[in-house]
């Protein structure tokens, strides 16, 4: 069962309020580009955690790796 | 209570983090990482002329699963400065980048010319003794 960068895409945005994600990879490594207003006023350690915790276990077994960078955006 | 005695492993990971000012877990060693991103960050501190500990996650996968259930953080590498989480790879060579890292740390970055402390050094080998109580 392979992952997409597609399907990491659509469950950042269905999991983060207002998420916005450019998702690449090969489906081992992954590079998530990720704004949300949710990351407004938290730190970059918190910012990352909203994001790994889409993923849950997932991180580490089926996405080997995961690149994350994070920015806060304006409400939508 | 119950845990500091059924879990040796996560207090020794907890009595590492408290121990050591600047500690990093990885794959592999800082000589010899056993991963780009372990590698990616133990060389900004090389480079910052930091000294630093270092914990090997991966002569038993115990280690890591402590770990991350400890810090809430699911990836190696694991940076801490301080007590703290500081971050993975991503959010160190971003820190790096702008400068916040030198600052946490408290060097200065430009050159080697940190305001170096050594009595980190002491700690050097300490946390590696988590590996030999296993």
């Amino acid at each position: 069962m392979s992952t997409t960068p597609q399907e990491l895409k659509e469950r950042i945005e269905a999991g983060i309020p207002g998420a916005r994600a450019e998702v690449t990879g090969d489906g081992r490594h992954f590079n998530a580009v990720v704004s949300s207003p949710a990351f407004r006023g938290i730190s970059k350690i918190a910012q990352h955690r909203l994001v790994y915790d889409v993923f849950g276990t997932d991180v580490g077994e089926r996405i080997h790796a995961l690149s994350i960078q994070t920015m806060p955006s304006e409400e939508p | 209570m119950t845990e500091d005695t059924t879990n040796p492993i996560r207090e020794a990971i907890k009595g590492a983090i408290s121990e050591n000012p600047v500690l990093l877990f990885m794959k592999g060693t800082p000589e010899a990482p056993g991963c780009g991103f372990s590698a990616r960050v133990a060389a900004i501190l090389e480079s910052l002329d930091q000294p630093f500990a270092a914990v090997d996650v991966l002569p038993d996968p115990r280690i890591r699963q402590e770990l991350s259930a400890l810090s809430n953080w699911p990836t190696i590498p694991q940076l801490f400065i301080e007590g703290e989480l500081v971050g993975g790879c991503d959010i160190v060579s971003e820190m790096y980048q702008s400068g916040e890292l030198q600052q946490a740390l408290g060097v200065d970055g430009s050159t080697g010319e940190a305001a170096g402390e050594p009595e980190a050094e002491a700690a050097q080998s300490a946390p590696l003794s988590i590996e030999n109580r296993l």
